[in-house]
């Protein structure tokens, strides 16, 4: 490093590590989304980095839809116990139960997740939400700032966003009102494996090949289990699949996949032709601007 | 002389380089397009993506696949088919890897252009070479210019359209030329593209024999931004105190921040701004263990020797060469805000570095014309996406830089207090 050459993940560190500062610094009550997943889990890794050797000064918050891998839920809480951080777990199931909201008729728990996730926010009094989303995943996300305001209601407007220069963060609100923020903004899928590989960093073994019980629906590999039963008509079959995305349990669909290495899905990740959610999530493909429509009700 | 497209498939797992550039340039003179063609030349393009621009043209009737398509994701974008917002999209070569920034070109969005270009190495500005330089090209590239983005690349873009005439693209290069000297631009570039047709954008094109520069690719792969850092004064805005109040650590104290210049070693003697004081590096420190050195863009926690009375908003600089430390302020103010004009007197938060502090308008020296670079001495405020001069009185010094030296501490954002909206962008100077 003698002539102060720094690698693009260096440089995306020192800003994700920058961006956790200031938010820690400017904000009265911050609150990371931990969910579990490999973004979520960069995140909790480089927020160790930024406060270190102190803990992080903020608890992690999951919206649980009770729809989740098993590996994930037990991954999640062993990792929350290690790092010592508060874990509040925001339920969707008894969000249905009180009445919050109603399940879909198709089962599907994505939608339902925001107003759950609103209610926590306002009950904590959180000004600040960590999201590990990316711009690299989805058109939408690619146009929001690492900063991103929210209303009283949680509300995004693509159209009236603050405009963010240099460095300088504006993380100000009036009570009621949130920031979203986005330190992985510029990090790619590839971007994070590396990372997950050089840092060494733990993930659940869902994220790793193994041959799977599986059924074919719309054309996705989905492994049978609790939330996946094979509907009439689909065979299970046995398939070797990993997950590029860990999400609802009945959305998150498998890859066809050898990898059982960090190293051997780096070379899959950078080799492959269909991007994170388009090959594995069935909650994108509803509409052509699904995603901006979640977001402007408040959705990460 | 011709370069096969890089895939990122190929990108190696060593250290590669961060280049940022922003796209800018009028309305339809081809940015997203340009953005488009170069992902899909690196084989960055996803089938899924390509898959599902294709489908919404093909709905629409075009003619051909629209590429803006991959960058314009909003809903109101595709319905008026014009870029609103930035659009972030990335790619790598085995030599780099790349952050664009693609930007509106209509007046009304400028400052969601100044957004995308305020964190740029690099800025393409592009041209129709039907149409020749119009307002917003020269806007576009003062403002690059005022924002000091260290690279600059004018893309005669369209070339297909006018026979890959040498003529039309000499006569472009001369009149920017004769226009940029009148600003301050480091590096210039001009290559002649098509953007549609893909002429000269990762490949040589066959087009234009008598073009004997680089593919636009290839000049973003090679230019020389390691230099660009000031790695000579050293800045270090202190974000927080970090005190781990543990048993193990309860002496500790560091302070967190990214350096924003300079290079700092253990040993080093240092100046805590304001307070004057002065101690030793004792370490630098990161979750990874400690560093002989550090440089911009690295993240870390200093220790000092001594225990000081610093906190988030001081500056730890050298002795020997310190930042100014002033409360009267000049600055080139970019105004943001539709809602009510900069004014003469007028009341605003700033946040500078990690230093939040209340200011008032002074004086409006001049509100400036970007096309002609005239001065108007007369105004008295700033309305919507004008740039003027102005004097600022701040309630506490600000610890700051020449913007023209020192990026990360001569640029401040101003805010609204009655509703926090970033309502400016300042430049000091
Ligand atoms: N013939 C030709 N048309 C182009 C070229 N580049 C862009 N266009 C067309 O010009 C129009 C505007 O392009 P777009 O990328 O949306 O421009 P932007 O507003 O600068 O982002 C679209 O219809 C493009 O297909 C080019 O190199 N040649
Ligand atoms: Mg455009």
């Amino acid at each position: 490093m003698s002539d102060y050459r720094v690698s693009h993940l260096a440089a995306l560190e020192a800003e994700a590590i920058f961006i956790f500062r200031e938010v820690a610094a400017t904000c009265q009550r911050p609150v990371l989304l931990f969910s579990g997943g490999k973004d979520s889990i960069v995140m909790l890794h480089l927020a160790q980095k930024a406060f270190w050797p102190a803990p992080i000064p903020f608890p992690v918050m999951h919206v649980d839809t009770g729809q989740n891998f098993d590996e994930v839920i037990e991954f999640r809480d062993r990792r929350v116990a290690a790092t010592g951080v508060q874990l509040v777990v925001a339920s969707v199931q008894d969000a249905i139960d009180r009445g919050l909201v109603t399940e879909p008729p198709d089962g599907t728990r994505n939608r339902i997740q925001t107003p759950v996730l609103l209610e926590a926010a306002e009950k904590y009094q959180f000004d600040a939400l960590f999201g590990g989303a990316r711009r690299d995943e989805e058109k939408a996300r690619a146009k929001e700032r690492v900063f991103s305001f929210r209303d009283d209601f949680g509300q995004w407007d693509p159209k009236n966003q603050r405009p963010e220069l240099w460095n300088l963060y504006n993380g100000r609100v009036h009570s009621g009102e949130q920031i979203r923020v986005f330190p992985l903004s510029n990090w790619t899928e590839l971007d994070i494996w590396r990372y997950i590989g050089d840092q060494s960093i733990e993930l659940p073994p869902v994220y790793f090949a193994a041959e799977r019980e599986v059924v074919e629906r719309d054309g996705m590999l989905y492994a049978v289990n609790r939330f996946i039963r094979p509907r009439d008509g689909e065979t299970v079959f046995a398939e070797k699949i990993r997950y590029r995305t860990v999400g609802d349990a009945t959305l998150t669909a498998g890859v066809r996949s050898d990898a059982t290495t960090v190293e051997q899905i780096i070379a899959e990740v950078a080799a492959t032709r269909i991007t994170e959610r388009g090959a594995t999530r069935g909650d994108d493909k509803t509409s052509e601007a699904a995603m901006e429509d979640r977001k402007r009700e408040g959705y990460f | 002389m011709t370069q096969a497209p890089t895939l990122a498939a190929e990108a190696p797992a060593e250290a590669t380089e961060l280049l940022r550039f922003a796209t800018a340039g009028s309305v339809d003179d081809g940015k997203s397009t340009l953005i488009g063609r170069l992902l899909f030349d690196t084989k960055t393009l996803f089938d899924d993506q390509w898959d599902a621009v294709e489908a919404v043209s093909a709905g629409r009737g075009d003619e051909y696949t629209d590429l803006a398509l991959l960058t314009d994701g909003l809903r109101s974008e595709r319905e008026q088919g014009i870029t609103i917002d930035v659009a972030y999209r990335y790619f790598a070569t085995p030599e780099r890897k790349f952050i664009i920034a693609d930007t509106p070109g209509h007046i009304q969005y400028t400052r969601n252009m100044v957004t995308g270009a305020s964190t740029a190495d690099l800025a393409l500005i592009l041209v129709d070479a039907r149409k020749g330089l119009v307002e917003q090209s020269r806007r576009h590239a003062f403002l690059c210019s005022l924002l000091r983005v260290p690279h600059m690349v004018l893309c005669v873009n369209k070339m297909d359209l006018v026979d890959y005439d040498e003529d039309t693209f000499k006569r472009i290069e001369k009149e920017f030329g004769s226009f940029a000297t009148k600003l301050e631009i480091p590096d210039l570039t001009v290559v002649p593209i098509s953007a549609l047709k893909g002429d000269n954008v990762v490949r040589r094109s066959e087009n234009m024999p008598w073009y004997q520069g680089p593919s636009l690719l290839h000049h973003l792969e090679k230019v020389h931004i390691a230099s660009d850092r000031n790695l000579v004064d050293v800045r270090f805005p202190v974000q927080q105190v970090i005190r781990p109040h543990s048993s193990d650590n309860h002496d500790y104290r560091g302070y967190a921040g990214q350096i924003a210049s300079g290079v700092m070693k253990p040993g080093d003697e240092v100046m805590v701004l304001p307070s004057g004081f002065t101690s030793k590096i004792a370490s630098i420190e990161t979750a990874d263990g400690p560093l002989d050195e550090a440089f911009p863009p690295l993240s870390v926690t200093v220790r000092l020797e001594d225990e000081l009375d610093v906190s988030r908003g001081d500056m730890l600089c050298r002795p020997g060469n310190q930042p100014r430390v002033a409360q009267d302020v000049e600055a080139m103010v970019c105004w943001m805000d539709e809602q009510r004009p900069l004014r003469l007197r007028g009341k605003y938060a700033i946040k500078h570095t990690t230093a939040d502090a209340r200011a008032i308008v002074k004086d409006v020296q001049y509100q400036l014309d970007v096309n002609t670079l005239h001065r108007d001495e007369s105004a008295e405020e700033l309305r919507l996406n004008e740039i003027g001069r102005v004097t600022l009185r701040t309630t506490k010094p600000l610890l700051c830089d020449d913007y023209r030296r020192n990026r990360a501490t001569g640029g401040f954002i101003i805010i609204d207090e009655s509703d926090n909206r970033t309502v400016g962008a300042g430049i000091i100077v």
